[in-house]
């Protein structure tokens, strides 16, 4: 379980405007500005969930992170973390824990992956017959085979970032802790990641708390999400539910086969987008159902989709109330 | 307990990092040059009698005794602490159940055997055949020499991991390293016999020998160099020990207070 309660963090940080006279001002007095990275956010993650944390750039998402991971002491409020303080890391917190950042690499860059699994069965502790179990398993599920034995700088970003993934579980955590794991791989390997993710925490009911810029790596694995901008928590609930709240009209979308004029089609709701034969409205659901028959009866269209807005428009909405 | 079975994967990753880069791998055990300036400098000094009590070949033995106490103690802790420091890669070794001064100490002992590869034997065997009668023949001191050099190593060790934990403060810690390599350069008997120095500058002298420095290097030079009695060597020793329990109680106190600072950037 993950708890945060009133929980900030706040970084000091040195401001100088560019040039070489405030280079040497700076030298004898220096201006400094308190950041909130994090300011007051409370939730509560219990075992098992898998929970989306949004927000836009500097919005304090990795900043918690590193709190909840026990990386940064936070300036004030709470946090636990299977039971545990974070900041203290205890043993035994670490073991049940793992932190995973896109940008930010655990394996020894000079040596192959085998040698970072070693290294942490060493420090983790692990069975051998536990480890070599899971790594088999994660070798097969991230189709690990030839590169363990490859020195990780000659990895590409794809095959790294998978052997990140295997290094960060080979102890078998139960609190994952995922910052942008899918960041730079391509659409097959995100999906590939994602379904390795779900299928850890279905089979370890392991908590993930997963920061990403794809929402599909969002809508895909995490029916709740927290939604954070300037440090301060704005939303906590299920994505469904974020989303009716937000922008509560369907997307309806459909190949036109007869010529129909934008006017024809805006009288069934507004006109998102037309490219050719090819239209988008966004439509109030209650209305569905007469702008279905519509479409398909009088305007006598080749296909029809009902969809969700996308998760992005959504959030765009979101932060540009939050700034209003 | 933990900590201890980890121990030998520790040992080996380390030493597979130190001989990853071979090229590096051969400079650094070549990187041996200072004590050999000092020795040719010293050994022209006294070509034309002895200088202080100490003769041309004085000389020879004290610098090839400089030069491998040099290669089996030294540490580069906190160079590598500062770049982890400023560009977070800490944040990694952090999450891992085993305290970064066990993790970085090991790395830095692994290290050592091959980094004095080369030069450590060459130096015994100089110092076998050309400085022979400069060397002790108490075979307690040759004996010592072991706990004495493992107690430079951790005071060496202890006081390059306070120094590097300076960074979780300063950004750019390198100058600081710059200063301890300095001090540690004039005051440990590096560059000439502390005993040339106290005829010189006593009360520097003085001063020195309240400072962890002749620890690191001027005494298990004099074990080596010099025939001590016994209860001079019990002090030597005694003094080791108390640096090496403060340069560690020291180190983890700074490495305590300065994490709370640690910003863990990027990512």
């Amino acid at each position: 379980m993950i708890r945060a309660r009133e929980l900030t963090k706040h970084f000091k940080v040195h401001r100088r405007p560019p040039g070489f006279v405030s280079a040497m001002k700076s030298l004898v007095h220096r201006t400094y500005d308190t950041v909130k990275a994090v300011d007051g956010v409370s939730f509560t993650i219990e075992r098992g969930e898998r929970v989306g944390f949004l927000g836009p750039n500097g919005a304090g998402k990795t900043t918690t992170l590193k709190v909840l991971s026990g990386l940064l002491h936070p300036t004030s409020g709470e946090a636990q973390v299977e039971g545990h303080v974070p900041f203290r890391r205890e043993a035994d917190l670490l073991g049940k824990i793992t932190l995973v950042m896109g940008q930010k690499s655990q394996l020894i860059w000079d040596l192959p992956p085998a040698e970072t699994y070693a290294l942490n069965r060493a420090v983790f502790d692990v069975p051998k017959d536990q480890f070599d179990a899971t790594l088999e398993e994660l070798t097969d599920l991230l189709e690990l085979g030839p590169l363990l034995d490859k020195p990780t700088r000659q990895l590409s970003l794809g095959e790294r970032m998978k052997c990140e993934l295997a290094a960060a579980l080979l102890h078998r955590p139960t609190t994952l802790f995922l910052d942008e794991p899918t960041i730079g791989l391509d659409v097959a390997m995100q999906v590939a990641i994602r379904d390795f993710v779900r299928s850890y925490n279905q089979r370890h009911d392991a908590t993930v708390l997963l920061t990403s810029h794809y929402m599909d790596d969002v809508v895909a694995l995490c029916p709740r999400i927290i939604v954070i901008d300037q440090g301060k928590l704005i939303h906590d609930g299920d994505l469904r539910g974020l989303i009716k709240q937000m922008d509560p009209d369907k997307r309806v979308s459909f190949t036109l086969v007869a010529p129909a004029t934008d006017e024809e089609i805006a009288k069934l709701g507004t006109l998102m987008t037309r490219e050719a034969q090819r239209v988008t409205l966004k439509v109030p659901e209650r209305q569905i159902p007469e702008v279905v028959g519509h479409v398909l009866g009088t305007l006598k269209a080749a296909d029809l989709a009902i969809e969700d807005p996308p998760l992005e428009d959504v959030l765009r909405v979101m932060f540009s109330k939050e700034k209003e | 307990m933990r900590t201890l079975r980890a121990l030998p994967t520790l040992w080996r990753i380390g030493v597979a990092e130190t001989i990853a880069y071979r090229a590096e791998f051969i400079v650094w055990m070549l990187t041996t040059t200072i004590p050999l300036i000092m020795l040719a400098l010293w050994t022209s000094v006294a070509s034309e009698g002895p200088f202080q009590s100490y003769s041309s070949s004085d000389f020879v033995a004290y610098f090839l005794a400089v030069l491998i106490v040099r290669q089996l103690t030294s540490n580069w802790i906190a160079w590598q602490m500062f770049e982890d420091i400023r560009l977070g890669v800490l944040s990694m070794r952090l999450l891992r159940p085993i305290h970064p001064f066990w993790a970085y100490g090991i790395s830095q002992a692994a290290a050592l055997p091959f980094r004095s590869a080369i030069a450590v034997p060459v130096s015994l065997i100089l110092l076998a055949s050309s400085g022979a009668h400069a060397i002790t023949t108490n075979a307690l001191q040759i004996a010592m020499m072991i706990p004495s050099l493992a107690l430079a190593w951790v005071i060496s060790f202890g006081i390059n991991f306070a120094i590097g934990s300076i960074g979780f403060w300063v950004t750019q810690a390198f100058a600081i390293g710059g200063v301890y390599f300095t001090l540690y350069t004039l005051l440990s008997g590096y560059l000439m016999p502390l005993a040339i120095m106290a005829s010189k500058y006593p009360t520097l002298t003085k001063l020195t020998w309240a400072t962890p420095f002749p620890s690191m290097l001027a005494i298990p030079v004099r074990l080596l160099t010099r025939n001590l009695a016994t209860p001079e060597i019990a002090r030597m020793l005694a003094i080791q020990a108390a640096w090496a329990a403060g340069s560690i109680l020291i180190a983890l106190a700074v490495w305590r207070r300065g994490l709370k600072h640690f910003e863990a950037v990027g990512g």
